[in-house]
């Protein structure tokens, strides 16, 4: 067979903003074969919470084996409270790389929009980059990532409340900053996403990436859990819902429906 | 050792198969299972046209288990026969379709065309709660039961197994009904009808309301409902329902389970069926049994 789950090492975690979790773990797979955009599924461990947590991918550290995942904790009895108390040296299984990823290849200027949650796959995207990227990040209030981010292009902050950068939306902190580019990349909740198709529309931009998420049970495009209606007719079912595990997770703004 | 199984005149090399539903055709678990261990695939339910099925949320997890609600999706019996049946044909395991449809009509396009594929057997699905027409409404009525079952017997080439629904009254009347009708085995238990709430955004946490609910959790109950029909009906029964290790399996098998199907634990573990296939083997060596058949419905 060729894949198989894999058993990580916990490598270092702590929490960088409320309720967000910054973790390394060691991973031959994942830092042999993967790639920004693309993510893992994380097993809990706890046999009462079967289903697999997609977790993206947010920094590939080739040279230690690592991979970096930041993640939300959702709740007080969830499976990633779970994963945010492991500490160096625990074991967590995951499979991985799953889904599609960015098409990092597209050498134009670029802006990386990502929403809450949704911007921690960006730090890989601008990693793996060549062109030049223009980081524009949501916040509800405090911000996180921010050194890591500055590293790989410009970053642009909105935060609902006004704590930093525009107050308002991603799109806000976009126009606030004079920032122009041909390629769009965006991840995070699907109001923004859809704001960003209108953005792009407006401004005519054509490459338009989205990385969606919906609710997953398999990972690995069995179940027919998380489709998202798209425009041209799926592989699987020959109708118009792509898996968002398999064909996506990103797929091109005109591509998919929402 | 001696693991095969009998169902209907179909030689299985061991008890253990996929659950319709959770397994795809195959392909996408091809990759990390070596479907040749496996007694049979069964497949998702296939249509005479593609279904779109449900909008999504179309899952949610619950403690012990998961409530899904996908609706059927599936790419109807044409891309069926020419894509799915060729791949699976390449292993040495055998194939189990899964047939869904609105009407009665619908089962028997798909049973007919089947009729002259590589096909085992055949899976009737008389008891998904997650779609408006057909599916449970058979399964919960046992006059429609008797009648669909005849019609689909009427034009099957294949041995037939009737899956049953858990949201009836008493599922050994179900079981007997579908005997009455021709059916050559009986499947348990589809998933039971359940809901869950999102508790922020005050709705419910799937599209469709309501979902099956399996896993785990609903073990007991399937153990149960299959013990009941095993000593209800002389045909031979295909347990499930919550199956995660072998020791469940075993459950099965001395309830009274010829066969037994694993479905939600693939998605916490892709090789969860060889797992329990092999624990199954280990557990007979242990406890001196030569034959697999020696502990079906040892517990009666």
């Amino acid at each position: 067979m060729k894949r198989k789950k894999e058993i990580a090492k916990v490598l270092s975690q702590k929490e960088i903003a409320k309720d967000i979790f910054d973790l390394w773990i060691e991973s031959q797979s994942v830092t042999a074969d993967g790639k920004a955009g693309q993510f893992v599924s994380l097993y809990t461990g706890d046999e009462s919470r079967l289903l697999p947590r997609p977790i993206s991918i947010c920094e590939i550290d080739s040279d230690r084996n690592a991979l970096r995942l930041v993640y939300r904790v959702t709740g007080e009895h969830t499976g990633t409270k779970i994963f945010s108390k492991m500490t160096e040296g625990d074991e967590i299984e995951i499979l991985g790389p799953l889904g599609n990823g960015f098409d990092t290849s597209i050498p134009e200027d670029a802006i990386l929009i990502g929403g809450g949650i949704g911007i921690p796959p960006m730090l890989e995207l601008a990693k793996e980059r060549s062109g030049k990227s223009y980081i524009v990040t949501g916040f509800k209030d405090s911000t996180f990532l921010m050194e890591d981010l500055q590293r790989w292009g410009e970053v642009a902050i909105a935060t609902e409340d006004g704590s930093a950068g525009t107050k308002g939306t991603v799109l806000d902190a976009i126009r606030d900053n004079g920032i122009k580019a041909d390629v769009l990349y965006a991840c995070g909740p699907t109001p923004m996403l859809k704001a960003v198709k209108e953005y792009a529309k407006e401004e005519g931009i054509e490459k338009v990436y989205l990385s969606l998420e919906e609710k997953m049970a398999c990972g690995v495009g069995a179940c027919l859990a998380c489709v998202c209606k798209s425009k041209e007719v799926d592989s699987h079912t020959h109708v118009k819902n792509k898996r968002v595990c398999k064909e996506g997770p990103v797929f091109s703004a005109w591509e998919v429906e929402f | 050792m001696n693991t095969k199984v009998s169902i209907a005149g179909v030689e299985l090399k061991n008890p253990v198969m996929s659950a319709s539903g959770t397994f795809g055709s195959g392909e996408e678990y091809s990759e990390f299972v070596d479907l040749n261990q496996l007694g049979a695939v069964v497949t998702k339910g296939v249509a005479n046209v593609p279904w779109e099925g449900n909008p999504t949320p179309r899952i949610a997890e619950t403690r012990s288990g998961m409530l899904n609600a996908i609706g059927l999706q599936n790419p109807g019996i044409d891309v069926f026969c020419k894509r799915d049946l060729p791949f699976l044909k390449q292993f040495d395991t055998k194939i189990i379709v899964n047939v869904c449809g609105r009407t009665t009509k619908d089962y028997m396009e798909v049973v007919e065309r089947l009729g002259d594929e590589a096909v085992d057997l055949l899976e009737i699905n008389v008891s998904c709660p997650n779609v408006k027409h057909g599916g449970i409404a058979f399964g919960q009525d046992p006059k429609c039961l008797l009648e669909v079952t005849r019609e689909i017997k009427r034009v099957a080439k294949q041995p037939i197994i009737i899956k049953l629904s858990p949201n009836v009254t008493d599922i050994a009347e179900m079981a007997k009904t579908a005997e009455a009708g021709g059916a050559d085995c009986v499947s348990l238990i589809n998933t039971l009808l359940g809901m869950k709430i999102d508790i922020y955004k005050q709705s419910f946490s799937l599209a469709n309301r309501t979902g099956g609910l399996s896993g785990p959790g609903i073990k007991p109950v399937a153990l149960r409902m299959v013990h009941q029909v095993a000593n209800a009906v002389t045909i031979p029964v295909i347990g499930m329902g919550g199956i995660t290790s072998w020791e469940d399996g075993v459950e099965f098998l001395l309830a009274g389970a010829t066969g037994i199907a694993v479905g939600t634990a693939n998605f916490n573990d892709p090789t969860s069926m060889i797992k329990i296939k092999n624990g199954i083997e280990e557990y007979l060596k242990t406890m001196n049994f030569d034959n697999v058949a020696d502990i079906i419905g040892l517990v009666k």
